[in-house]
């Protein structure tokens, strides 16, 4: 089977990590729904990969899940992020930002400019 | 590194058989009723509400399965899955497993049995450190047709500032008298320059050994112990540096003890089990002064300096040839052409061996050839029951690549279960298959089941598996899905690939059966020959012991060190041997003159001087040379054909004479009669010896060589330190050694008596190499023989199964039945037919190859070859008798029913 490719997953994972960072703890189909809401319609994501997702954050300990009540009294189970997956969301953060801020310069150059 | 952690996580999930799959299933499954319920909300219909939420979630089984493959490895999963499931079907045929598992078992156990012959004898003869840099120095005289003809002194000391070697040795073999024990002892004595255990460059467990820079002339009057004779005569003393022990009347000091596996070098056995080694320069007492033109009878061996390779080395020795020519124009004359040249001491010690041994392992490799060719049968076969089963793999969605893999899984796991088996079966009989190995191969390192020989063994395997669990793996896995299906696996279009391919498989392994019965048949025939030859003296009711007239250092105290001196014990213990019960005759010789019983050694050969015809005893030719008592030709009843033997009346102050045989005389004197002519036989002294006899040629040297030619020189005439008491008449071989001993021992207590023999012993351990190769080799023909037997039947019975539907039509139509055992006849007619022509091909190659191994017969023997392909066309058609007899038998009416 063929891996997706790692900017993808490395993008889902900083999508899931900021907000469970802005919402504070979350079941999975909230996670889902958060980041549909954020990105609309432009992602159009099958919600499914989502939970091989968290199970990857939780083993590289990124995230802690546990049990919790929904807020329609399931049962369900939630994720939080960790110190680790803090300072990790930090340092993604960082690093896409600077991406972002490198591939922005490249597109704001004009052919004279580099005469 | 995040590979390699993430590589372990995914092992230890595998490991753990964890995978988070149940998780993640319940996770969708909340995901998807959350998406409903809000689905529901927002007024959809319950239906529509579901369906919604899964086209959101998206493929769950992709998912998982992505996962699933993320988080483990799938390639060891798979192979772990094909592997319990080839474990599975195996034990549900036991019959199978077993059939294949002991064929495997028998080719692999038998080649790596063969291969650890080879790995202790060919591959690593000599178990000293660098062995690569060890060579033998030999030098010739091509010229005179003279070969190793051995160094003077002067010559060594050149070899040693030659700056090509490390060290130079001379070395010499042959027997002392160790007294002072018990018994007097005679120990198997080397006799070396000092340097001799700097070349092989091993250290004893015990003290020193010689300084290679001593310059003593003679004896330095130190030994080196083997470990063996200092556990045996010293009870492995650990004070004994220093000790002395009594060698032929001279008093020596121990220096050392090597150690416990070390072996000497050498070409003969004797050689390599020596126990005893003496230092001396060779350049005085007891050898003659250092003279360019004195060629010892000694060998040299030298260690190359290292990084010199052989080629190098020798271009450097063939300049130092050629300015030493320039230098003593006297000493190397044009006409000898004196040359030297170097050989790797492994070649030596290996010497004739090595075609047995290849021809073994030839034979041995066709054996596995042929047993993984049955085994490959097998499988086909099995491929073709298991028709049903594959089709519906395929059906099922398995890919080809996925059925050959696990086809290929389970052949594998057979071949590597059949090696284990071999390797157990053969570690487990070692010691029994040892005693089957004779004495006298030529090895320093025990025949032992080491690293290299597993790793063989292993590597055999999967590499036999791959190879023979491709062919049936490809085939079974192509199919014709529907019609396999619908005919319930039987009589399919992919079988006839199948078919095919058995065929073609049994053919190939009756053609190597040929190859290999034609060559078992030329040894057999060859050693039957030998056995049966003329020998030209009558070995039955002979017993030989041996003596050794000790060589002192100071000549003056030798008291056996003239010929009237010696005679005088020489006759004394024939007359005493007589009167020993049941002796009819006895004989003396030295040890040459036992037959077939002495290594033969170019550097035994003594320099033939032909009256007229040679001048200078440094450039002559070598003869092999024996002198014997004049009863000796009597009691071996060798012929005399023209003159007279020796007689009492030949002593040391009579003319000396000789006899020679036939061999000798067409040799040396082509066209002219021998009888009168003079000889000398390269003494110092100068003296002539007239020959007065010609006997017949006989096979005292060689039993395939009768024409070695021979002279004989008296006892009574000339002086021998070897000595060999003959002994015919109805002799008791267990009591003969203590009797010869007291009556050896009653006229000097301190001779040694030592290896008594028949010398019907001694005629069979010199047929011990070729008997050996020539059992086993018709061993392996006789095993190929059953297994292509077996092939053949199993590939008939196969046909007759997938015809029989044919069969069945045919004899309800009135076919005779006969005609029917015709037609299956026919077919391993056909099959033994076509493999008999291609083995006779290969067998005549085969049999060119090996011509040297052969004696009195030759290479295209046309009986060997029309035996050999009868016997095998009459078990090719015995083995497709049995199922051609139950096609014949077949009931049509139940078959086309039950079909």
């Amino acid at each position: 089977m063929k891996e997706k490719p790692d900017v993808l997953q490395g993008t889902l994972a900083l999508m899931v990590l900021k907000t469970l960072d802005v919402l504070g703890a979350q079941h999975g189909y909230g996670i889902a729904r958060r980041i549909e809401q954020i990105s609309g319609d432009l992602l159009a994501v099958n919600q499914g990969t989502l939970y091989p997702l968290l199970l990857r954050l939780e083993h590289e300990g990124s995230i802690a899940s546990e049990w919790g009540a929904s807020e329609n009294n399931r049962r369900a189970r939630f994720y939080r992020l960790t110190a680790t997956g803090r300072k990790q969301l930090q340092a993604e953060a960082r690093d896409w930002e600077q991406t972002a801020a490198i591939i922005a310069r490249f597109f704001k150059v004009k052919a004279e400019d580099l005469l | 590194m995040r590979f390699l952690r993430r590589f372990f996580r995914r092992l230890s999930n595998l490991a753990r058989g964890l995978n988070g799959d149940q998780r993640l299933r319940e996770e969708m499954a909340e995901h998807l009723a959350l998406q409903t319920e809000a689905n529901l909300r927002a007024g959809m219909t319950p239906t529509e509400a579901r369906r919604q939420a899964a086209i959101k979630l998206g493929a769950t089984e992709a998912v998982r399965e992505y996962h699933h493959a993320e988080q483990s490895l799938p390639f060891v999963e798979n192979l772990v899955s094909d592997l319990r499931y080839a474990a599975r079907s195996l034990f549900r045929s036991p019959g199978f497993a077993l059939v294949a598992i002991a064929t495997i078992a028998l080719g692999i156990g038998a080649t790596t049995a063969i291969y650890s012959v080879i790995d202790a004898t060919l591959l690593h003869p000599l178990s000293y450190p660098q062995p690569e840099e060890l060579v033998r120095i030999h030098d010739d005289l091509p010229g005179v047709g003279a070969k190793d003809v051995g160094m003077s002194i002067p010559e060594l000391q050149d070899m040693q500032n030659s700056g090509i070697f490390e060290y130079v040795s001379m070395y010499g073999f042959g027997s002392a008298n160790l007294t002072g024990a018990a018994q007097p002892a005679r120990i198997a004595f080397r006799p070396v320059t000092p340097a001799y255990f700097a070349v092989l460059g091993v250290a004893p467990q015990l003290g020193r050994t010689f300084d290679p820079k001593d310059r003593t002339l003679g004896f330095n009057l130190e030994v080196v112990l083997s470990d063996g004779l200092w556990k045996r005569a010293f009870g492995a003393d650990p004070h004994i540096f220093g000790k002395t022990l009594r060698l032929d009347n001279d008093v020596y000091h121990i220096v050392g003890v090597m150690p416990p596996g070390f072996r000497d070098q050498g070409q003969s056995n004797e050689e390599r089990g020596t126990e005893l080694w003496a230092a001396a320069g060779f350049a005085g007492d007891p050898a003659p002064p250092p003279m360019r033109s004195s060629r010892r009878a000694l060998a040299t061996m030298a260690r190359l300096k290292p990084g010199l390779s052989m080629a190098a080395a020798q271009q450097h020795l063939d300049a130092l040839v050629d300015s030493l020519k320039k230098q003593y124009p006297e000493e190397y004359p044009a006409k000898a052409a004196w040359t030297v040249s170097l050989i790797g001491l492994s070649e030596t010690m290996v010497g004739n061996i090595r075609p047995s041994l290849i021809l073994l392992f030839g034979a041995v490799a066709t054996v596995l050839l042929i047993s993984c060719v049955n085994v490959a049968n097998l499988l086909l076969a099995r491929a073709s029951r298991r028709g049903r089963e594959i089709a519906v793999r395929q059906a099922l969605g398995a890919t080809r690549s996925r059925l050959v893999r696990q086809l290929l899984t389970e052949s594998l796991l057979l071949f590597i279960l059949g090696g284990l088996t071999g390797l157990a079966i053969l570690f487990s009989g070692r010691r029994f298959l040892l005693q089957f190995i004779p004495d006298s191969l030529p090895r320093l390192n025990d025949i032992s089941i080491s690293w290299g020989v597993l790793a063989f063994a292993l590597i055999v395997s999967v590499a036999a598996g791959t190879i023979f669990g491709l062919a049936p793996a490809w085939l079974a896995s192509r199919l014709d899905l529907t019609s396999t299906l619908r005919q319930e696996g039987r009589g399919s279009h992919g079988s006839q690939g199948r078919s095919r391919l058995r065929r073609v498989l049994v053919i190939s392994e009756l053609a190597f059966s040929l190859v290999l019965m034609v060559a078992a048949g030329l040894l057999l025939r060859s050693f039957w020959d030998l056995f049966q030859v003329q020998l030209g003296f009558n070995p039955s009711h002979v017993m030989a012991v041996q003596t050794w007239l000790p060589i002192p250092n100071d000549p003056t105290t030798d008291i056996y060190g003239t010929v009237a001196q010696e005679s005088g014990l020489m006759r004394e213990i024939l007359r005493r041997n007589r009167t020993l019960p049941g002796v009819q005759e006895a004989a003396i010789g030295d040890l040459a003159a036992l037959p077939l019983g002495h290594g033969r050694n170019d550097l035994n050969l003594v320099p033939l001087i032909r009256e007229g015809l040679e001048a200078r005893r440094d450039q002559v030719p070598r003869i092999d040379t024996a002198i014997v008592s004049p009863e000796y030709f009597h009691l071996l009843g060798m012929t005399l054909l023209r003159g007279r033997l020796f007689n009492d009346q030949d002593v040391a102050d009579t003319p000396p004479i000789a006899v020679v045989n036939e061999a000798a005389a067409r040799s040396y004197w082509p066209g002219e009669e021998p009888m009168g002519k003079r000889i000398r036989m390269g003494d110092t002294k100068p003296v002539w010896v007239t020959i007065e006899g010609v006997i017949a040629d006989a096979h005292t040297e060689s039993l395939a060589d009768a024409s070695i030619p021979q002279i004989y020189l008296s006892v009574y005439q000339r002086h021998s330190n070897d000595v060999t008491i003959f002994l015919r008449g109805q002799l008791d071989p267990a009591a003969i050694p203590a009797q010869v001993r007291t009556q050896v021992q009653s006229i000097d207590a301190e001779l040694p008596v030592f290896r008594a023999q028949t010398l019907d012993d001694v005629l069979t351990s010199s047929l011990a190499v070729r008997r050996f190769s020539m059992e086993l080799v018709a061993s392996f023909a006789a095993t190929a023989l059953l297994l292509a037997g077996l092939g053949i039947y199993g590939t008939i019975s196969y046909l007759v199964n997938e015809q029989t539907r044919e069969i069945a039509i045919r004899l309800a139509l009135g076919a005779q039945r006969s005609a029917i055992l015709k037609m299956v006849l026919g077919q391993g007619l056909g099959m033994a037919a076509i493999g008999a022509g291609a083995g006779l091909a290969g067998a005549l190659v085969v049999s060119h190859l090996m011509a040297g191994l052969l004696f009195g017969v030759s290479p295209t023997d046309l009986p060997t070859f029309a035996a050999v392909t009868v016997v095998l066309t009459s078990v090719a058609l015995a083995a497709s008798y049995i199922p051609a007899l139950r096609a014949m038998r077949l009931d049509p009416i139940k078959t086309l029913h039950a079909e």
